[in-house]
């Protein structure tokens, strides 16, 4: 049996499984903050601070966050091992996306959080 | 083999049927949302960091014609995969799986997000 080492959670049922939950997720976020900025068209800095230093928002936008950076990873290895089959180029690729996803885990993060 | 099989290699002549077409778009779309992600994360982080940065998102997004196409972009990626997406849930759930119903999901998803397109279009512009 062939067993992957570079998929989110080494196996391709549990992969399928956190793509849709993940999916979800920022399904629902994406509601909401669309929502948000269409119902205050004139948002300032101080309502727009308040919101994420509000709890539940920073914990919906963290949460937001990390399932982005791992349906990110499930669809995009997904992509690369369907299109790049020479190892090493594949291999750079996932290395890109990995530090790629890790920035934007980061300085979103430190966003929600420092707010 | 069958040697008087009809070949057909000629690639301009050869089309994925639409539900490849929706599925192949709902690829692409993650692509350019995982691109447009960059800009959004920026955009988070600058409007929460100070009241100048702020400023400069909201003049950004008001004024800037290339930061406002990058945001329509990144919405109609948004929009495609949302509803591409829900309809794959909805497929996941054993509803439309038949060769009719992939169609009619494929022409739905195509639909809906035209008309969120032109929606974003209006909401950026």
């Amino acid at each position: 049996m062939v067993k992957s080492v570079t998929n989110l959670s080494r196996s391709g049922l549990s992969d399928w499984l956190w793509q849709r939950v993940s999916a979800v997720i920022i399904a629902a976020y994406a509601v909401f903050i669309v929502g948000v900025l269409l119902a205050n068209p004139d948002m300032d800095y101080a309502s727009w601070q308040a919101l994420f230093q509000t709890t539940w928002v920073q914990i919906f936008s963290f949460l937001a966050v990390l399932a982005i950076v791992g349906h990110a990873w499930i669809g995009l290895w997904t992509v690369a091992t369907d299109y790049m089959k020479p190892l090493a180029v594949r291999f750079i690729f996932l290395a890109i996306l990995g530090v790629t996803l890790f920035t934007y885990l980061i300085v979103a993060g430190r966003a929600i959080w420092g707010a | 083999m069958n040697n008087n099989r009809p070949v057909n290699l000629d690639l301009t002549t050869i089309w994925l049927p639409i539900t490849g077409v929706v599925s192949f778009a709902h690829r692409v779309s993650g692509i350019v949302l995982f691109i447009g992600a960059a800009f959004l994360v920026w955009a988070l982080d600058a409007s929460l960091s100070s009241a100048a940065g702020f400023a400069q998102v909201k003049q950004l997004l008001a004024e800037n014609f290339i930061a406002q196409f990058i945001v329509w972009g990144t919405l109609c990626a948004l929009a495609y995969h949302f509803v591409a997406g829900i309809k794959h849930l909805i497929m996941d759930a054993g509803i439309g799986e038949t060769k009719e119903g992939g169609k009619a999901g494929a022409y739905f998803t195509l639909i809906v997000s035209a008309v969120l397109f032109v929606l974003a279009g209006v909401w950026v512009w």
